[in-house]
């Protein structure tokens, strides 16, 4: 799919006629519905991955087309399914029946701020599904529906839920500001629990989610491939540092397992994080293994419904319990993190063959976690940070310049804010905050999270990602800042592209596509660790970048 | 014209309340009996609905968290934004229903050329919205003198509070005026602020309308009719001890005006007016974010749902793992039919 080039969107999104820009659908939204046009929409499932996962109603279908080969009885299934939800989810239930529409939500949505489109206002998107509940279940649905805007089941009802429930990233920054705390993601989650009882899903979600199940990661990577990855960055950071880093796979009775999202194995700048995660861990020391089973941290399933969150999330549990390790160390991830602190424990717990977790350094028990036994990789760094336990200079880091992106899902569903830059101030000469209605839990998604992150909508993310991208851009000219810190996998694959979108190179450095690198937290770590045995005067970070000695200064 | 039908429903109900309120053999009617089963209605309708909501249980623990959460003791948590225990949320959900915290948090984007989104203070809304639901109850506190003989302790100062600034005789509330003005003010909002007019419902005009409506009546009463506060009181008093009277010589207008709050209150449990008793309930604002600290139980959690086991993992992979030197649980079978084929990538 073409994207606009960037000169041109710049116009458009200031200037299109849409809600956001001040011009007014003359339609209600109960009447107008959108059409599908190839890059509007995330490809529909292969039918072998509906099958592969036992899902309803696989075919061949596109949603560009009249017909979607919905199943007969398909209104019948929705609506029974969507009475069971009520049943099983007083949020769901609630956040039917108590929003005032006051309009506080609808322009702290990045896909509003993007689009404009008015279906993208919280409101009206969770009012798509409550539309039709209202017709169903609320009493005085007889005399009053039409003052209360209820609508029918109806194929194009349908429709708007493929297309609004998939213009989500379940982010959840509109319930920080709702004065209930509707949370949007509750809405769209079980949206999209209700689309896959009919067959309609994409397949950027179920297919990873397959590879999952499978192979332990969601790219299929299987395990010997796996392993060759890494020990491709084991020769990097030999070849950087001159360091030999040790580690280990499916090892019994390791003390710790570490499970980061497999991204952070296969591709930059995630292989930057992790080859950070390498050197720290070698640097204190840790007996600590990998998985090739459990090899990752990401959760389709979150994206998916509940019972296959908790089926590829039962694997870190069951790993940890065959390996015989004491605790769980999680690394860098947005939505993983959302599985790990808030469902996990809940789904598959409780881990009483682990113990809470204790930082064999520094001595430091995490009672954070003492049900689940798995912390974050940032508070175990930070721990260590507090105690000296790591040499760092961040001079070596002097040719960043960085900034904070705090992800949706450590920010808001976990609140992980302060530790990623107590770490920053420490591993970094200097770093600056965004703008401050755009970081901590008033944090804009980088535009492609829960299953997004898919080409064939590449426009749609560009303009999701915008809140986040023109705040980078002010920090870029006001402080010069160079690259965008996170603590989130899919932070690293999207915010890549999307600043390499806003933000394209205007260095002289050829090698370079964007004025500003995208980087892991950890990636920053590794690199101003001063590791024993290293290579005197290092001149090259782990990016083969050259780094800024006391030569290249003078 | 979503905003037609509730006017039209509004006029209705006031004609209706005005010819009943006429005649001395409707106004029972509609001064006792429809207020009686409407107080009914409101509360049995109320409870209905929060029993239904519990009937439903909160699988996950699911706050949304507004800041730095208790983690390590030399990072400072923010207790009331991102609780971690029990008194923290009470006193997260104290700061939201009496303060509306929330909603204080509230930007207003604007797109400018650039392109540049910029972020600005909103506090309109925040200040109507909690100047309209104080006013609101102090109305109602107010009207207790109606109910209660003796009247409730302490409703004298509030009544001498409320009309601090002694204008005009009988008083005037200073808590009328603000209501009245507050609910303008969100009514006009509703209108001018394109984006709200667009998702806004007849379900979001009419009660606007309709509480306008009574606060209007209510305010003609006291100030324009002058009804006579001791007839209502006798009224009013004797619907509450079962006693019904009709008293006589009471104003249309209080007609009118009942026939409007009995309307509210019955309509109040089946409408979006519910926030009142939900905003007590969101999973998002409700729970200590302490889900790592302590397990929380799903009732419909489903113990066979399991992962794809290791053994079927290795089954499939061992040959290449052993190949790899990644540890296996169980040994390849000696010399297998085919390795070669296997091995090729």
């Amino acid at each position: 799919m073409a994207i606009p080039k960037v000169e041109q969107l710049r116009v458009n999104v200031a200037h299109e006629p849409n809600m956001f820009t001040g011009a007014i659908p003359k339609a209600d939204w109960q009447d107008t519905f959108t059409e599908f046009k190839e890059g509007n929409f995330a490809y529909p499932a292969k039918p072998e991955m509906v099958d592969y996962h036992g899902f309803p109603n696989s075919r061949v279908w596109s949603p560009d087309e009249e017909d979607w080969k919905l199943p007969d009885n398909w209104e019948t299934i929705i609506l029974q399914g969507l009475k069971d939800r009520l049943g099983k989810f007083r949020s769901l239930k609630l956040y039917m029946d108590i929003c005032v529409r006051c309009g506080a939500c609808a322009d702290k949505c990045h896909f509003f701020l993007g689009t404009g489109d008015p279906k993208n206002m919280p409101v009206l998107r969770a009012e798509l599904l409550r539309s039709v509940y209202r017709n169903e279940f609320s009493v005085g649905r007889k005399i009053l529906g039409k003052m209360m805007g209820n609508r029918p089941m109806t194929a194009n009802v349908l429709k708007e839920w493929f297309m609004y429930s998939y213009q989500c990233t379940e982010c959840r920054r509109c319930s920080v500001f709702c004065p209930y705390g509707i949370d949007t993601a509750e809405v769209t989650m079980m949206m999209r629990e209700l689309l896959h009882l009919v067959g309609v899903g994409i397949n950027w979600i179920l297919e990873p989610a397959a590879n999952s199940n499978r192979t332990g990661n969601h790219m299929g990577l299987q395990p010997h491939t796996f392993k060759e990855n890494i020990s491709y960055l084991v020769d990097d950071i030999k070849e950087i540092t001159g360091v030999d880093v040790h580690p280990t796979f499916n090892r019994k009775g390791a003390e710790v397992l570490f499970i980061t999202p497999s991204a952070d194995v296969f591709a930059e700048p995630g292989i930057f994080t992790f080859m950070g995660y390498l050197l720290m861990f070698e640097h204190i020391g840790l007996d600590y293994t990998l998985s090739t089973y459990a090899s990752e941290g990401g959760n389709f399933g979150l994206f998916t419904n509940n019972e296959m969150m908790k089926k590829l999330n039962a694997k870190m549990y069951a790993e940890a319990k065959r390996l015989g390790v004491k605790w769980l160390l999680g690394g860098e991830c947005g939505h993983m993190w959302r599985v790990l602190h808030q469902y996990m424990d809940t789904m598959n717990g409780p881990a009483d063959f682990l113990e809470v977790p204790k930082s064999p350094v520094t001595g430091t028990v995490f009672k954070n976690a003492a049900s689940t036994k798995m912390i974050h990789i940032s508070e175990f760094t930070a721990d260590l940070i507090k105690h000296k336990k790591l040499k760092l200079d961040p001079s070596r880091n002097a040719h960043r310049v960085p900034t904070f992106h705090d992800s949706c899902n450590p920010a808001r569903a976990m609140g992980l804010l302060d530790e990623p830059r107590y770490i920053l101030d420490a591993v970094v000469p200097t770093w600056h905050e965004m703008n401050e209605n755009t970081i901590r839990e008033k944090t804009f998604c980088c535009g492609s999270g829960t299953g997004l992150n898919t080409g064939e909508i590449m426009e749609l993310r560009m303009r999701s990602g915008l809140p986040r991208a023109n705040a980078v851009q002010e920090v870029n000219e006001k402080y010069g800042v160079n690259c965008l810190a996170n603590v989130c996998a899919i932070d690293r694959a999207t915010l890549q592209p999307l600043m390499e979108y806003w933000l394209p190179n205007t260095s002289d450095d050829p090698m370079r596509t964007t004025d500003v690198d995208v980087i892991g937290l950890s990636e920053l770590v590794g690199n101003a660790l001063v590791m024993d045995g290293e290579i005197e005067n290092r001149e090259q970070g782990l990016r083969f970048e050259e780094l800024i000695t006391a030569d290249t200064e003078g | 014209m979503k905003v037609l039908r509730p006017i039209i429903a509004v006029s209705l109900l006031i004609l209706v309340g005005g010819v009943l309120g006429l005649s001395q053999g409707t106004q029972m009617l509609v001064g006792v009996i429809l207020p009686s089963i409407a107080f009914l209605v409101f509360i049995v309708g109320f409870i209905r609905k929060v029993l239904d909501w519990s009937k439903s249980p909160v699988p996950f623990k699911i706050p949304t968290t507004c800041g730095q959460a208790k983690s390590l003791d030399f990072i400072k948590a923010d207790r009331f934004d991102c609780p971690d225990s029990k008194s923290d949320v009470i006193v997260r959900m104290f700061l939201e229903v009496f303060l509306f915290r929330s909603l204080f948090r509230n930007t207003k984007a604007e797109m400018h050329d650039g392109p540049k989104i910029t972020y600005g203070a909103n506090l309109w809304l925040w200040l109507f919205g909690i100047l309209f639901h104080y006013s609101f109850l102090t109305v109602v506190i107010r009207h207790m003198r109606l109910f209660t003989e003796p009247v409730l302790p302490g409703l004298g100062f509030l009544e001498f509070m409320d009309g601090f600034v002694q204008i005009g005789a009988p008083v005037l509330y200073q808590s009328d005026l603000i209501f009245l003005g507050c609910v303008v003010a969100l009514f006009v909002r509703r209108l001018i602020s394109p984006q709200v007019k667009y998702i806004s419902l007849g379900s979001d005009y009419f009660p606007l309308l309709l509480i306008f409506a009574i606060g209007a009546t209510g305010m003609l009463m006291r100030h324009y009719f002058r009804v006579d506060v001791v007839a209502i009181k006798q009224l009013t008093m004797g619907m509450v001890t079962l006693n019904w009277t009709n008293p006589g010589n009471i104003h249309p207008v209080f007609f009118i005006h009942v026939v409007l709050v009995s309307t509210l209150m019955m309509y109040f449990p089946f409408s979006k007016l519910m926030h009142m008793g939900g905003i007590f309930f969101s999973p998002t604002r409700n729970m200590a974010n302490n889900s790592r600290a302590v397990r929380y139980i799903n009732p419909w959690n489903d113990p066979n749902i399991k992962p794809h086991s290791y053994a079927g993992y290795e089954d499939e992979f061992r040959e290449f793992m052993v190949d790899a030197d990644i540890p296996v649980d169980k040994p390849l079978p000696p010399k297998a039919a085919e390795p070669e084929e296997a091995k090729e990538d």
